[in-house]
């Protein structure tokens, strides 16, 4: 039976930022994976494709945040046959892309001279140790939401139970938090009463997802919003433990020169869980 | 009077619904033009779930033909969930489009498209939820035309009460014709209101405004007369026939949807009309004559849609793909010009000679060949003569062969049952057919692996068709007969493994009779099945048979007729059918001479390749075949 010749090797790897907006929040994962592969093609982007009877192009995502989550800093990697201007990229591929699925950043991936290696992309979501999150929180006082932060805060360990895909699973959200806040200035310049949290949250397993931080917060102030709570992750990277703010992920691919020290060390057969729904909380690999 | 967007008001509701994606627009390729700068405003439905409705090509041909022109708005509307249904409801909703996500109940056209009757039921939670009365005598002038259009339309009598108008036929001109009535009538200020309006329609003979018919009904239950009820409405309304399909290369700009679909592939219709003359087809009935878009279109339109879109797969439409005169040229030419850039072709032809195979080689070039498939349609030669599905078991036999030969390794055989004159033999053939089919491909191939899957559906007999009279077999025998072909396959030790039965209850058949050659009495009974909670009745997990049943035996309690007596019994050549004033230029002494022949088991030709035989369609509609070849080649177009 034929194979057809093989596919065209990865030449260049690119790693892009983009952003889920507005009402393409209610796109899933899967729904975006098919845009971007849709919006490659007609962007002309010479995307490599894997071996096999039913190739798919090399496209990469370091987890994803829910459906109707929405997000500034989402990831994905693409291997390419043939080396291109980033910068191009970034506007064909934005352009081909319906609105409110944003490319905001493209980076090639640091690798040594001459060398192309395989896609790890586990390497780069190892750099990808928390988010910071938006939660706004319709016709909620910005008095009792602070008063539900600060009790947060002031918990030891704040149990919470939600249904997982290995059925029902009790865990603390406390520990994962490493800043939570509420913005009054913010509020206040919302188009309606509202209260406005953020909060950087470590990724670990089970993933504490920002619906699990409101269970906490109904649970230790009561905290109960009328109206479904608009979620928006506003940035994902390396914690930084001075300032307990995140650094961007893809600085360390800004660096020219050889690959960065974590590039190379075996992030391999670790599973990084991230933030998002549980299906796609992995990375996924095309 | 502007007409604000209810997106607002939904967008909070959104993460309390399945996929809420579907409901939010924006696909790729739609537009959105300003209400105010439209004379003539269209609302376009597929009665189904998104996922069903958003690939149809029925629709998104009107959509971009209408917002082509200026000062006409189309947008697009699907059936919601129920979960949607139920908050819609709790919020005071309305039906909204999902373009501009304005209300359906603003727009001057609400038009439908029935490829099934299966979608009735979801018509009226549309209507409902869009506030416009379900039963058109009690709309104003602030209400949409309600009009029908699609295959099911060539009877609309079920949904009589229900539309203002239905259209039978190829859509493209027609609607762009009503365009123009409803332009002028509004602005000469709207002369006679909604009557002025729909009168003007029915006087042009192209559309069909059932109010304007009179049904009387003889003591036993059969139709004594339909006829106008006023002066300047004729008697009978035509079927549409767009000539020369290479000036309609539409869809120009595919719809590319975020949500998932269940087709996600750029088609491209290669030819309409069939006239092989399958007796159970109503498909290839009134689409007749066949006109083929010539190579070159062909080859312009999947450049340009695969641009358009970024699909990956191209989808090459018609009733029976194989036939286009110049099928080879194409597949060649596409094959050719997609060579190494992963797109992949697909033919939807089930046509049972070694042509196909050699077509399945060309479209499965450098991929895996998993399955073909294959529709005798009938288990017995004698059964296919019935039908007129002139294939003999040799016939088959020798394609099989072929197929496997060429590496093939999975067979799917399609077939019906409960049709006209079938015996519990008929079914049983299936099984040795099928069994021969393994032999040859084991003999062919000297593998094991061979496997054969049997496909059946239950036959509906449809108006327009040489069936029509038929009677629909009751869902009894129809259950009986297939547990008896599962039961001689499963017994079957040599190679009852290697073959796949695939069946489903008769039940959902017979409704589906129901609603195909019902008349206006029907819509009594699809209206109490809804206000019961009937939805999706397309969809197993949706439909309820007891409900159906139920609701016909309540609805028909006063009338001499039942659920039976529309779906299995026979009827004669003088009795009036509902659909008789419905002109798909089939002749009707045509039709009946063909229903006694298929009793006969005499089969007749194809009009493309032998002499006409007469079935009307061409004179009465002035209508030709138009077909290749035209010698010309695919344009060897540059690869994006
Ligand atoms: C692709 C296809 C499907 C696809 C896609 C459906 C979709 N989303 O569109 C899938 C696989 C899902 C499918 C499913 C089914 N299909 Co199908 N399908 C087809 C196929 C191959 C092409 C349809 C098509 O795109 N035609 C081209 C378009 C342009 O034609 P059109 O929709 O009729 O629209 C034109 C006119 O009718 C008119 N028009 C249409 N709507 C309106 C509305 C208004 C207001 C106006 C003015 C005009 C108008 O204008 C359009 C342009 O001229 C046809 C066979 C064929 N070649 O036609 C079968 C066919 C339509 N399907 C058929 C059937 C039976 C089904 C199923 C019921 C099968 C089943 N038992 O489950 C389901 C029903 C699905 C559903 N709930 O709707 C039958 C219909 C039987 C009949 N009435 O004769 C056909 C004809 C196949 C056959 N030979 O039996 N199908
Ligand atoms: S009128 Fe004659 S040529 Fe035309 S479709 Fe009928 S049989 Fe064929």
């Amino acid at each position: 039976m034929p194979e057809g010749p093989a596919p065209a090797p990865v030449s260049q790897r690119l790693r892009v930022r983009y952003a889920k907006r507005g009402r393409l929040r209610f796109t899933s994962h899967r729904d975006i994976s098919r845009a971007v592969e849709r919006a490659v093609r007609r962007a002309g982007i010479p995307v490599a494709f894997s071996a096999g009877f039913t190739p798919h192009p090399k496209i990469s995502y370091s987890g994803a945040a829910a459906t109707g989550v929405a997000s500034e800093a989402e990831y994905l990697e693409i291997g390419l046959t043939e080396p291109r201007d980033p910068a191009r990229v970034r506007a064909d591929l934005d352009a081909a892309l319906p609105p409110g699925l944003d490319i905001l950043d493209v980076v090639p991936v640091a690798t040594a001279p001459g060398e192309a290696r395989a896609a790890r992309p586990s390497a780069f979501a190892d750099r990808l140790e928390a988010s910071e999150w938006r939660i706004r929180l319709d016709g909620v006082s910005p008095g009792d939401a602070a008063a539900a932060v600060a009790a947060f805060m002031a918990a030891e360990e704040i149990e919470v139970e939600r249904l997982t895909k290995k059925g029902r699973r009790t865990f603390d959200v406390r520990a994962a938090v490493s800043t939570i806040e509420p913005d009054r200035r913010a509020a206040e310049a919302a188009d309606a009463p509202c209260a406005i949290l953020r909060m950087v949250v470590r990724h670990s397993t089970p993933a504490v997802r920002p619906d699990d931080i409101l269970t906490g917060l109904r649970q230790v102030a009561d905290l109960a919003p009328p109206s479904p709570p608009l979620v928006t992750r506003l940035a994902q990277g390396p914690l930084d433990a001075a300032t307990g703010g995140l650094a961007d992920p893809l600085d360390p691919d800004r660096e020219t020169g050889p690959p960065h020290g974590e590039d190379a060390a075996t992030g391999v057969g670790r599973e990084p869980a991230l933030p998002g729904d549980a299906t796609s909380a992995d990375a996924v690999s095309a | 009077m502007p007409v604000e967007s209810i997106f607002p008001r939904l967008e909070p509701l959104l993460p309390r619904v399945q996929k809420p994606i579907q409901y939010v627009g924006g696909e790729l390729n739609s537009q959105i033009k300003d209400w105010d700068e439209a004379d003539v405003r269209w609302a376009l439905m597929y009665p189904d779930a998104y996922e069903v409705g958003l690939p149809n090509q029925g629709v998104q041909i009107l959509y971009e033909i209408l917002n082509e022109r200026d000062g006409v708005l189309a947008e697009r509307t699907y059936s919601v969930w129920p979960d949607m249904e139920a908050v819609m409801r709790e919020h005071g909703i309305p039906q909204f489009t999902v373009d501009a996500h304005r209300p359906v109940g603003a727009f001057d056209v609400f038009g439908v498209s029935f490829s099934t009757e299966l979608g009735y039921t979801n018509l009226l939670t549309a209507l409902d939820l869009a506030g416009i009365p379900l039963e058109a005598a009690d709309r104003t002038g602030e209400h949409p035309i309600v009009l029908a259009g699609g295959h099911a339309a060539f009877n609309p009598e079920p949904i009589a009460d229900f539309i203002d108008a239905a259209v039978l036929g190829d859509g493209e001109e027609i609607a762009l014709a009503i365009t123009e009535v409803i332009r002028e009538w509004k602005a000469e200020g709207r002369p006679d209101g909604r009557d002025g309006l729909l009168m003007r329609l029915a006087a042009s003979g192209g559309v069909y405004v059932p109010r304007f018919y009179d049904v009387s009904y003889l003591p036993d239950g059969r139709i004594q007369r339909v006829a106008p009820n006023r002066p300047g409405v004729p008697w009978r309304v035509e079927k549409h026939t767009v000539m020369d399909l290479d000036q309609w290369p539409y869809p120009k700009k595919p719809l590319v949807p975020l949500a998932e679909t269940v087709h996600e592939r750029f088609s491209v219709e290669i030819f309409r009309g069939c006239t092989r003359g399958c007796r159970f087809c109503q498909a290839g009935m009134i689409t007749r004559p066949v006109r083929e878009r010539s190579i070159t279109t062909i080859g312009a339109m999947v450049d340009q849609g695969l641009k358009e879109s970024g699909f990956q797969e191209v989808g090459l439409l018609s009733l029976s793909s194989a036939d286009h005169s110049e099928i080879a040229e194409v597949a060649k030419g596409l094959g050719d010009r997609y060579e190494g850039t992963n797109t992949s072709l697909s033919l939807p032809s089930t046509r049972v000679d070694a042509f196909n195979i050699t077509l399945a080689n060309e479209f499965s070039r450098g991929g895996r060949r998993s399955g073909l498939t294959f529709a005798p349609e009938g288990g017995s030669e004698r059964m296919r003569k019935v039908i007129n599905k002139m294939v003999t078991e040799d016939d088959l036999i020798r394609t099989v062969t072929t197929a496997y030969e060429n590496g093939w390794r999975q067979v799917k055989l399609y077939f019906m049952c409960g049709l006209p004159t079938e015996e519990d033999a008929d079914v049983l053939a299936i099984a040795d057919m099928a069994r021969r089919v393994i032999r040859a491909g084991r003999e062919a191939t000297g593998r094991k692996d061979i496997r054969c899957t049997v496909s059946i559906g239950g036959f509906v007999p449809k108006p327009h068709t040489p069936f029509q009279w038929a009677a629909q077999c009751d869902h009894e025998t129809v259950d009986r007969r297939l547990r008896a072909l599962k039961d001689a396959l499963r017994g079957d030790k040599e190679y009852g493994r290697a073959i796949g039965l695939r069946y489903h209850d008769g039940r959902p058949s017979i409704i589906e009779g129901l609603l195909s050659r019902g008349d206006r009495r029907v819509g009594k009974v699809i209206r109490a099945v809804w206000e019961d909670g009937g939805r999706f009745d397309g969809w197993s997990e949706h439909f309820s048979y007891e409900r159906w049943t139920d609701c016909a035996a309540k609805a028909l309690a006063g009338e001499p007729v039942d659920l039976g007596w529309y779906t299995v019994r026979e009827r004669d050549e003088v009795e009036v059918l509902p659909w008789d004033h419905l002109d798909a230029g089939l002749d009707r002494e045509w039709l009946w001479q063909d229903w006694q022949e298929a009793v006969d088991g005499t089969e007749v030709e194809d009009c493309r390749w032998t002499p006409c035989y007469d079935c009307g369609v061409c004179p009465t509609m002035g209508t030709e075949i138009q077909i290749g070849p035209t010698g010309k080649r695919l344009l060897p177009l540059s690869v994006v």
